[in-house]
């Protein structure tokens, strides 16, 4: 077999750091992504930023971080009203950990255009 | 009370085997696996360890009047039997404070790990384990930046970081290698290495390396908008011609340099570490020429003791093994290590080899980095074992993908992140890897021909240095 056709081309993608390189998530693999973060102890937060400016340290907060907030639902609730208002923009959702004062979880749910 | 002097030779346990101490807080504790010469009382053994790696000398002298001597010197207070080893035991000595320079790693194991190791009443000599007191780690930088400072940094979240080292280690061109940085970048890695062979060599000096290696990045984080970074390697011959390199990197506007700790010595690590944090540089470090020290399990430093002196030396990530791969390392006792660099307290646990309760203080955390002969099967135990807080390196793991090193990268990071994926959805990953890989290859061509070239390849050879168990 002939060299050329053993061998694949590798077209770079863009992508959004974690999870950018699996496909889009289910519903219900998205809520698997929430639990963990409640499980964990981490307070939900979402985030967005028009799409020319996704490598910028600061995203908007949506809101405020959602703070011990422990119900599934809500979460899930918000990331579409944030969607809703920011259509255009990535959202991402963020599994704030206080006592690292880092993220222990961060991905973008929705990709803007 | 002044005493009187008497010349002549005591015996070291009159003195240096005082079994009704209770250490302090500020004693620097040490455990050492000592295994004597025939004959010699175990007692006396460990009462000259405890003098040769402090105030002691072979003969009683004059001068010691001058001081007080009971004030400074090294006491073993404790030996116990080494389960499942007859001829060898630990002995447990506590060094008070004053001992030892405010920040010194390098003070430290001169004297505890100098003269005492070629001393002929001992056939074999080896440090297990240290207690750093938290009144000297308050005297130590520590890493530059640490854990979450690089995060930050680097905008990775939520997972472990994955790099890889560049090959072939040696010979390339700064072009050609800048070539080789560039595609593994563009296909998903965060990091890139520098071979630790890689200095400036003549087929390659380090202003042309650094500059290639530059374009590459920058060119990655333009097509990908991921951050990206490569360890350049600034351990040289001199420390002034390592500054000199350090330097340049951060004109260069690149965020990580790398550094030997051990080759280069602690000096010029703690130097080092010191210009990063002032300079704004994320710190890598490799630990070539460690198993010459820490694999023999009776004679020299355990890993874990030269893990620790790291963390107070400073650097934000260190290599730790891999359990899985080609290199030796037992998973508990890598796991006990691994904790000493990442939390800010560590219990006593001898099931993980861990001597004593450490406590880090503010200590920031640095990223275990897992490297030498892994690929895409080892992903989910890597990922089990590490935890989020660690660098998983692919070499040939990336390079050896039949597509080339874009597409190997791509296939490890479609790997690390459902491996990822799944922990978070409450999968176990060791026991369902198998299920894992192959759903998460459906959607990725690059990982799919990943399995299939490195399905056979293991590394199943029983490690040289074990936790000291009752067989």
């Amino acid at each position: 077999m002939p060299f050329q056709s053993t061998v694949g081309d590798y077209q770079t993608v863009a992508t959004l750091e974690t999870f950018g390189f699996l496909p889009p998530m289910t519903q219900d693999e998205i809520y698997d992504q929430i639990s963990y973060i409640i499980a964990q102890g981490w307070s939900p937060l979402i985030e967005h930023v028009h799409p020319s400016n996704s490598m910028a340290s600061y995203w908007s907060y949506w809101k405020l971080p959602f703070f011990g907030e422990k119900d599934l639902n809500l979460i899930v609730s918000e990331l579409e009203a944030c969607h809703r208002a920011y259509p255009d923009h990535h959202v991402r959702m963020v599994g704030y950990d206080a006592y690292t004062q880092s993220q222990g979880s961060c991905f973008v749910v929705f990709e803007g255009r | 009370m002044s005493k009187k002097y008497d010349a002549g030779v005591k015996e070291y346990r009159d003195t240096y085997w005082t079994p009704d101490y209770v250490p302090l807080d500020t004693d620097l504790l040490a455990c050492f696996k000592c295994t004597g010469q025939e004959g010699v009382p175990k007692e006396e053994v460990a009462a000259a360890v405890a003098a040769e790696s402090s105030t002691g000398t072979w003969s009683t002298v004059w001068s010691e009047l001058l001081t007080d001597l009971d004030f400074y010197k090294g006491r073993c207070y404790r030996i116990e039997d080494v389960p499942g080893d007859k001829e060898s035991f630990y002995a447990f000595i506590a060094y008070p404070l004053d001992l030892f320079e405010e920040g010194s790693i390098t003070n430290v194991l001169t004297s505890l790990v100098g003269n005492v190791f070629g001393f002929k009443a001992l056939r074999h000599l080896r440090l297990e384990d240290l207690r750093f007191p938290l009144a000297f780690i308050k005297t130590c930088y520590g890493p530059p930046n640490g854990i979450q400072v690089e995060r930050d940094r680097m905008n990775k979240y939520g997972r472990p970081l994955l790099g890889c080292t560049i090959k072939p280690k040696l010979g390339l061109s700064g072009k050609n290698y800048g070539r080789v940085v560039y595609e593994c970048l563009r296909g998903g890695l965060d990091f890139t290495k520098d071979d630790e062979n890689i200095n400036s060599q003549p087929f390659q000096r380090w202003q042309n390396r650094f500059e290639f290696v530059a374009e590459a990045i920058k060119l990655s984080e333009q097509e990908t908008g991921e951050k990206k970074g490569h360890y350049l390697n600034v351990t040289a011959n001199t420390p002034e011609e390592m500054y000199e390199r350090a330097e340049f990197a951060k004109e260069l506007g690149m965020p990580i340099v790398m550094h030997d700790f051990i080759t280069g010595g602690f000096t010029a690590n703690t130097g080092l570490s010191k210009w990063c944090r002032k300079n704004g540089m994320l710190l890598h470090i490799h630990r070539a020429m460690h198993a010459v020290i820490d694999r023999h399990p009776k004679h020299g430093i355990h890993f874990r003791v030269l893990a620790k002196c790291l963390r107070l030396s400073g650097g934000d990530q260190l290599h730790t093994g891999t359990v899985v791969g080609k290199l030796e390392g037992d998973r508990q006792t890598t796991l006990g290590y691994i904790d000493q660099l990442r939390e800010s307290f560590v219990p006593e646990d001898r099931s993980r080899g861990n001597f004593f309760d450490q406590d880090w203080g503010s200590m920031p955390g640095v990223f275990a980095v897992a490297s030498g002969g892994i690929h895409v099967w080892h992903m989910p135990a890597l990922v089990a074992i590490f935890g989020d807080d660690s660098v998983l390196q692919f070499g040939g793991g990336t390079h050896g993908h039949p597509w080339g090193s874009a597409a190997g990268a791509a296939a490890n990071r479609v790997a690390l992140e459902a491996c990822v994926k799944a922990r978070n959805a409450g999968r176990e990953i060791e026991k369902e890897s198998r299920d894992i890989l192959m759903e998460a290859a459906k959607h990725s061509p690059e990982l799919a021909i990943a399995l299939e070239t490195w399905k056979e390849i293991k590394f199943e050879f029983d490690t040289v240095d074990k936790l000291d168990v009752q067989n």
